[in-house]
């Protein structure tokens, strides 16, 4: 056993207001500039939606992540180096900068210039990489609070049976999103020179902006579509995790901004010696096991022997991340399937009753009933599955359940009442120590960063 | 070893690296040159506080990052002081919004120089060159009717340019003299909403307004974020929890609020206390941002929100009060509600109508303002006048006894012994319902109580009385069941019984700790306030008000300026004369942009079916100006004759009086269009009034501006260009500005220091600049500064020493309230010294301590504060103000602020509390410490906690959360209301009018039938994600983030039925003007109703509209306003004037469009 230190990174989507004050401080504070205008190292995607870039999770189309050899090796979907490597000046699995967005601006200047005329003057829209006058058809947020169609969205069409677009069925919930850091990187895989690494310290995957080439095999590689081209300095760019704040201690600009309140800091320990195990696991369904599989439990002799430095050791123990994740197996990972271990994991949100049903008595406080209303919200569990479990509904359902027994419980003493422990594989000490995690979630809590 | 694998070890040989085992990863310690690049771009030269004073009532505190002198960004602070161990914290509150405001400091949108319209200036050079005086120069232009219209026509179509800020000035200052002089100091008009988002450049520029004698007016109502039903019920404007206070609820309605997007920075709290088993209930049209939260999610059809609470009462009133008593909502009610109160029946057409409130006259009483004591019958049966109507407020005799102590207990009904049929009105369809209530005789009138009536109005029956009653929730034939509300709202009636007994059964479990979050959704309705009422009928039956974590919480605008009485005292230069004019925004935009004309329907039309006719016969501008005639509210100009001629006379007062009553002087508001009665100059900063809130839109461009407009047909005989002069001061481009004669350029908000505090949290703090104002742009402070020097130096010879007549209404929380009519205006003489105007801006004047600063109802003495302040600011050398405290820049403007208010000085807060305890005989010590006290610096430092204060009716303390009418709950201080209670009941007459004395359900208007409206679609302007009002919706980020550009959303089944698809151009029309837009189109929207949010300007991607040729309008280029004539009521308790506090709303929901997909081919 080797074991590594990770920071890590958790988000309550149950809490994600979608509000994109992540998006705008992060694109504030790093990609406000030449050559990245259409980059967001952060984003926030309405689900269901096409997201940004459009359609990046139909891997049948752009091969990022790993796939399974015929002997059961992994190998990057997209292909060896060698593949790659022939097809370096053209390549139909990149992205155009339309699946992105065509960046543009306003003619602003003309609203203070414009010589008399006979009407209002006006700013019009114009190209930042043209320069020209642009219609606008496309964004990074294209399909804020569409809640569905008319946007196909992969991750729909692989539950298309529960496919609802009816007023009354309406649905939507937030995805924001930022690299993985996964433990397993496909991009790093990818890359040529050997730009991209993943910091021994801590995790954090980087492009060495000295050695980038720009081949641009990261950008397919990565199957979230988290590498980005820098059309002006030709190099590979992407989310440093705001490493110049983590190793002062400071959250992520996200983090720290995050308005909902909702994201999660610190350090995961794993075996890095069963990566390449975990990462090739048969079964797309039992990778959410497998990585769990390879967190080290940081109280653990292992933990303690593996020579870390004693601030990690003890922020590792303080991890809420490792909570979330491991102990009360609240938060999931994003896209399990592409193989790559991501280490930023996803709480999945409660929503509404379906109306139809609401009026049969199912209530989501009410513990006689509480684990019907699972079943009975409107964001279909299909849906999360596909996004979280690679299709497995067991986990999420027991994610959510354990968010609804949280609140069970919390009613019965906020009314006064006796609580009862709902029977949802949670302790009651451990119940309330994910309420005080996920309700009260204090700064030095919810960011634990050695 | 194949091919890939040897790359993948040359990738390990060719730099210095461990891998992974399965040689995929490539791992590295930290810290290569490649690094440098982020280190760089992370690292700056420091970190500034600073806020942004925008009304979206976030008041948070940012951390600008400033590099090479350059802001470069902001994250949020996070250092609020903590609410407790047990509670999530403030940190960090922000949004998306705030966190892109740094984009416009170098924008190109930023306003960097001072503009005018080159014809404008070309003209005055030339008149100036030639007549060697600027006063004359620009009366020349404006009253030359070539040179007017050929400016004002001008207005909005380009050709600005570039002015020094000397010649802007001059212009300023020439136009306000010879305004003053021709026409009168009543003819010029300030228009800065939101004082709480940044005081002191609110303050400055009121102040300034207020020293000359313009009229300042009003926001809150204009903006229809003013509740009418909050002064009709609370007797208050509007007091509410602070959002960390929904963590206390254990039930939470959104209603009509969509918290995510209009409170951001809060909306975490409604998150986060669902963990702790709140439930919550969503109601809106829309599967909402909101909706995502909730257990339950209620579709209502726009505007029937009321219908749904009707129902909700009916069932609450049933099972919780007639079917079983609940023992805290009996005596909750019978404590601190108007129920027990008896009322006055009048025979009607062989039955009975509700009349007014039983008083102490009737009882025979000889005491002091009997009229306004109501009262109540004892269990004995003996009637009562229990202390704490308001005529014990404002009495010698009432002095100790204006509290809420009962020695008896009320009787809720009078149920056992007569019975009386009562007509009720109702205006679902059919005329009235005959419903019978428990009467007895009392001092020779048929009486009942409050509560009798109201189970009548709600259709709740009991054994023994007559009338026609629903047969059970599932008659839908009678108001107000279940059954009855479904067609009307399409919410299933099952799920209205389930949801109000969840509701009703919460709150008594909790001693009242349900929520109601109340938004603009339904506001902004022309029956908001009859909405509103229904609502709070279901918190007050279940006594959640003055209770944490119960009661409305109504969040529509940044309305909480918690350091009210040092704001008031310098924004309407108080210290140096009173009264102030300040005017309700509604009615003056109303008669000023000549909406009024296009209001073709009889004012009686919706009136109630039980009216007499007062109405009847007449428009809705003739009430207007009756209730400007009658002294209920103010409006500017007051008369045909500048002011300052009338006080001319020997007795100013006597000889106005005189005039007006011989007919020779008139109302001005009785003609608006005659030139003697325009506005003449309107000042606009902190606002984009043309791109936001200007309701009627294309009526303000051709009425009141004389710019071209998209109106239809305009009327010929309404005025065309009233306004000499419209000067906007921004740091931004906004119709605003375009359409202005002169732009200002203004210092942004990480450009200056200032004050912000909010409702939805109890701290004050500071804006402090991260850089000085870049190019020639100034702060409003320093820019009004500029313009009173101007102005001063102008007017010294020409204008002089003068006595104004300025007329007002019966001011709420005053003596006034209890006025009672046949009313008249109240006049007062004030004399201004129009040289010394630039000396008294910049000092602070000796009215602060020789007549105190007037709040609520107290006064605060603040000898010690002016003392200090002098000693703090410095004392003025010379001049006018010789030896009082400097006011001369804008950090001692926030220190003076917060040296005479209560919430920031303990001893003023102690002082009030006082007063009251003399007023009331209570006590209310230890409320405060007469040590608590904020400083600017302190302020800056970080968010500054306040302390409770007569301002406000709440507690503060540190491990308590704010809640409204705490004090009032738990220490018996009367609500400022007739009873002294919080009221069911209105008996003032226009109430009787209008149907509206008790809760009752009121339709969307029927606009097609009123005036001919053209659509069918709902077109709702609910608030923007992407933007604070019109703040932001320009701002690139945001603008890439959304659809980058003015957008309509429609349901699916509409934009099927149109032929629309998503992203396509469409034109909506109607009679009021044109929007083109590009249509979003999602099955969250409900068939029928169009969302258009709330202020995309003109500016960005409008092109032309097919449908007139020019550039399409703004969202309130489709709506108008419509004046609801209760909403003018005064003179009358708690229904009496006060700025910003009651007054009609500038209501814009009922509106209804058409749609059209237009070519997709746009010019602009």
């Amino acid at each position: 056993m080797r074991v590594m230190a990770q920071i890590a990174m958790v988000m309550n989507l149950d809490k994600c207001i979608g509000c994109h004050t992540c998006s705008v401080t992060c694109k504030q504070t790093w990609t406000n500039r030449p050559g990245v205008e259409y980059v967001w190292f952060n984003n926030v995607e309405t689900r269901p939606g096409q997201g940004y870039p459009r359609r990046y999770e139909d891997q049948e189309r752009w091969k990022g992540g790993w796939e399974l050899t015929a002997k059961g090796r992994l190998r990057p979907k997209a292909g060896g180096r060698v593949r790659k490597l022939l097809g370096i000046f053209a390549n139909p699995r990149m992205p155009s900068i339309q699946d992105y967005y065509e960046p543009w601006t306003y003619d602003y200047e003309s609203l203070t210039t414009a010589p008399l005329s006979d009407d209002v003057p006006v700013a019009r829209p114009r190209s930042l990489i043209s320069n020209e006058p642009a219609t606008i058809r496309w964004s990074a947020n294209w399909d804020d609070n569409l809640g569905g169609d008319p946007s196909p969205d992969p991750v729909l069409e692989k539950v298309s049976g529960e496919v609802r677009t009816a007023f009354e069925e309406a649905y939507m919930f937030y995805l924001p999103r930022i690299c993985e850091h996964c433990i397993n990187p496909s991009c790093v895989a990818s890359c040529p020179s050997g730009a991209l690494y993943k910091r021994a310290e801590d995790g954090i995957v980087l492009v060495d902006q000295d050695r980038c080439r720009g081949w641009r095999m990261c950008v397919t590689g990565c199957p979230y579509k988290k590498v980005y081209f820098n059309h002006k300095t030709g190099k590979a760019e992407k989310c440093t995790f705001c490493y110049p704040r983590v190793e002062v201690g400071l959250p992520t600009v996200c983090s720290e901004t995050c308005v909902g309140r909702l994201r999660y800091l610190g350090v995961l320990l794993y075996d890095a010696d069963r990566v390449a195990e975990a990462a090739s696991v048969p079964d797309e369904r039992d990778l959410y096991e497998a990585q769990l599989g390879l967190f080290v439990d940081p109280e653990s002799p292992e933990a303690a022997a593996a020579g870390l430095p004693a601030d990690w050791l003890e922020a590792a123990r303080r991890s809420p991340v490792y909570d979330l994740i491991t102990k009360y197996r609240v938060a999931l990972p994003l896209h399990p399937e592409y193989r790559t271990l991501p280490m930023v994991w996803y709480v999945p949100p409660l929503s509404p009753v379906v109306d139809a049903l609401s009026t049969t008595g199912h209530d989501g406080e009410d513990a006689d009933n509480l684990f019907a209303a699972i079943e009975t919200l409107r964001i279909p569990i299909g849906y999360l599955a596909e996004l979280f479990t690679a299709g497995d509904p067991a986990p999420v359902t027991a994610a959510l359940r354990r968010l609804a027994a949280m609140r069970s419980y919390m009613r019965a003493v906020n009314l006064g009442q006796e609580p009862v422990v709902p029977d949802a594989g949670l302790p009651e000490e451990e119940l309330r120590a994910m309420y005080r995690l996920l309700a009260l979630a204090k700064y030095d809590e919810r960011y634990v960063i050695p | 070893m194949n091919a890939e694998d040897l790359l993948l070890k040359t990738g390990r040989f060719l730099r210095r690296s461990a891998t992974g085992a399965g040689l995929h990863t490539l791992y590295l310690k930290g810290g290569t040159e490649g690094d440098a690049f982020y280190r760089d771009r992370w690292s700056h030269d420091k970190v500034v506080r600073s806020t942004h004073g925008v009304n979206c009532t976030g008041s948070c505190s940012w951390s600008v990052y400033v590099k090479d002198g350059i802001i470069t960004w902001e994250t949020q602070e996070i250092d609020y002081p903590s609410v407790g161990p047990d509670r999530p914290e403030y940190e960090p509150r922000g949004c998306p919004r705030g966190a892109a405001f740094s984009w416009y400091t170098y924008s190109p949108t930023r306003i960097r120089y001072p503009y005018a319209r080159s014809v404008l200036v070309e003209m005055y050079a030339e008149a100036r060159r030639r007549l060697r005086d600027p006063v004359a120069a620009w009366a020349e232009i404006t009253t030359n009717p070539e040179k007017r219209e050929k400016y004002q026509s001008a207005r909005g179509k380009g050709g600005l340019v570039r002015v020094t800020w000397d010649l802007a000035t001059e212009m300023i200052a020439a136009a306000h003299v010879h305004t003053i002089q021709a026409y009168g100091p009543d003819r010029i008009a300030g228009f800065s909403p939101i004082p709480a988002m940044s005081m002191v450049s609110q303050a400055t520029g009121a102040r300034f307004v207020s020293l000359i004698g313009g009229a300042m007016l009003s926001f809150y109502d204009w903006y229809a974020d003013l509740p009418v039903a909050s002064p009709q019920v609370f007797g208050d404007q509007t007091d509410v929890p602070e959002s960390a206070d929904w963590w206390d609820a254990a039930y939470l309605f959104m209603w009509g609020s969509n918290v995510p997007v209009t409170r951001t920075p809060d909306a975490h709290w409604m998150a986060e206390a669902r963990y702790r088993g709140q439930k919550v209930v969503v109601v809106a049209p829309d599967f909402s941002d909101a909706a995502k939260f909730a257990d339950e999610f209620l579709s209502v059809r726009p505007g029937t929100d009321g219908a749904l609470a009707m129902a909700m009462g009916h069932v609450l009133l049933k099972e919780f009060f007639v079917d079983r008593e609940t023992p805290y909502f009996a005596d909750y009610v019978r404590r601190f509600t108007d129920l027990p109160f008896l009322v006055t029946l009048d025979e009607r057409d062989g039955a009975y109508v509700p009349g007014r409130f039983l008083t102490a006259e009737d009882l025979g009483s000889q005491e002091e303002a009997a009229k306004w004591k109501t009262v109540l019958l004892a269990e004995s049966g003996e009637p009562v006048v229990p202390n704490g109507s308001v005529g014990f407020r404002w009495t010698e005799s009432g002095a100790g006894r204006w509290n809420l102590n009962l020695d008896v207990t009320p009787q809720l009904t009078l149920l056992g012994d007569e019975a009386a049929e009562v007509l009720l009105p109702r205006f679902d369809g059919g005329h009235s319902v005959r419903r019978g209530v428990p009467v007895r005789r009392v001092a020779g009138r048929l009486v009942t109580t409050v509560f009798d009536l109201l189970l009548a109005q709600y259709g709740v029956q009991r054994p023994g009385l007559p009338g026609v009653w629903p047969a059970g929730y599932d008659d839908a034939a009678e108001p107000y069941t279940p059954a009855w509300q479904e067609p009307i709202t399409g919410v299933p009636a099952a799920r209205v019984v389930k949801i109000v007994r969840e509701f009703a059964r919460t709150a008594e479990a909790t001693e009242g700790r349900c929520m109601i979050i109340l938004g603009a959704g339904a506001a902004q309705w022309f029956h908001g306030d009859t909405m509103y009422r229904a609502f709070l009928t279901l918190l007050l039956l279940t006594g959640c008000q003055g209770r944490n974590g119960g009661g409305w919480a109504h969040y529509v605008g940044q309305e909480k300026c918690r350091t009210q009485a040092g704001w008031q005292l310098l924004a309407g230069a108080l210290d140096w004369s009173r009264p102030p004019r300040q005017v309700p925004g509604t009615p003056f935009f109303y008669l000023h942009t000549g909406q009024w004309r296009y209001d073709h329907y009889d004012a009686g039309e919706l009136a109630s079916p039980l009216a007499r006719g007062v109405f009847s016969g007449r428009s809705t501008a003739d009430l207007v100006a009756q209730s400007v005639r009658e002294g209920w509210m103010p409006m500017a100009p007051a008369f045909d004759r500048n002011p300052l001629d009338l006080g001319e006379a020997e007795d100013p007062i006597a000889y106005t009086y005189d005039e007006l009553a011989a007919g020779r002087l008139r109302f001005a508001a009785d003609d608006p269009d005659d030139p003697r009665n325009w506005p003449r100059v309107l000042t606009l900063w902190r606002s984009n009034l043309l791109g936001s809130s200007a309701k009627g839109n294309e009526y303000f461009l051709h009425h009141l501006l004389g710019a071209g407009s998209n109106l239809e047909n305009p009327d010929p005989q309404g005025a065309v260009g009233k306004l000499d002069l419209l000067l906007t001061l921004d740091f931004r481009m906004t119709s605003s500005t375009v359409f202005s004669d002169i732009v200002l350029p203004a210092a942004t908000w990480y450009e200056k220091h200032d004050l912000s505090s909010t409702d939805m949290h109890p701290f004050v703090h500071a804006f402090n600049p991260a850089i000085s104002p870049p190019w020639e742009t100034r702060t409003d402070f320093a820019a009004f500064h500029a313009i009173a020097r101007a102005f001063s130096e102008l007017a010294r010879g020409r204008l002089g020493v003068r006595k104004d007549v300025v007329a007002l209404a019966y001011q709420h929380d005053t003596p006034g309230e209890i006025a009672g009519r046949p009313g008249r205006p109240e006049l007062k003489v004030v004399e201004r010294d129009y040289g010394a105007v630039a000396a008294k801006l910049a000092a602070l004047g000796p009215l602060t301590e020789e007549l105190g600063i007037p709040v609520k109802g107290v006064t605060f003495l603040p000898d010690e504060e002016v003392e200090w302040l002098g000693q703090r600011c410095g004392l003025v050398p010379r001049g006018a103000a010789k030896g009082r405290p400097e006011l001369d820049t804008e950090a001692k403007a926030c220190e003076t602020i917060l040296a005479l208010s209560g919430v920031s000085n303990g001893r003023l807060a102690t002082q009030g509390f006082r007063q009251l305890a003399e007023r009331t005989g209570v006590s209310f010590d230890g409320l405060t410490s007469e040590h608590h006290r904020i400083v600017f610096s302190d302020t800056q430092t970080r968010p500054m906690h306040v302390a409770a204060s007569p301002e406000w009716s709440g507690k503060e303390s540190h491990d308590r959360r704010y809640a409204p009418f705490t004090i009032n709950v738990e220490h018996g201080k009367p609500w400022h209301t007739l009873t002294g209670r919080m009221h069911f009941f209105l008996d003032h007459e226009w109430m009787h009018e209008y149907g509206e004395t008790l809760p009752v359900y009121r339709p969307p208007l029927d606009l097609a039938a009123l005036h001919g409206e053209k659509g069918t679609l709902r077109f709702l302007t609910p608030h923007s994600k992407w933007s604070i009002h019109s703040e932001y919706q320009d701002n690139l980020l945001l603008l890439t983030l959304s659809r980058g550009g003015p957008t309509i959303w429609m349901s699916t089944e509409d934009a099927a039925a149109l032929g629309i698809a998503d992203n396509d151009w469409v034109e909506a029309v109607n009679r009021n003007g044109v929007v083109v837009a590009r249509a979003i189109v999602s099955h969250r929207m409900p068939p029928g109703t169009v969302y258009m949010y709330h202020a995309q300007d003109r500016l960005i991607d409008v092109p032309k509209s097919e449908e007139t040729g020019r550039r399409g309008g703004i969202h309130n280029a489709l709506t108008r306003v419509l004046v609801k004539p209760t909403h003018l009521i005064g003179g009358h308790a708690q229904l009496s004037y006060g700025f910003n506090y009651l007054g009609p709303t500038g209501n814009q929901r009922d509106e209804i469009t058409t749609i059209r997909r237009r070519s997709q081919e746009v010019t602009y």
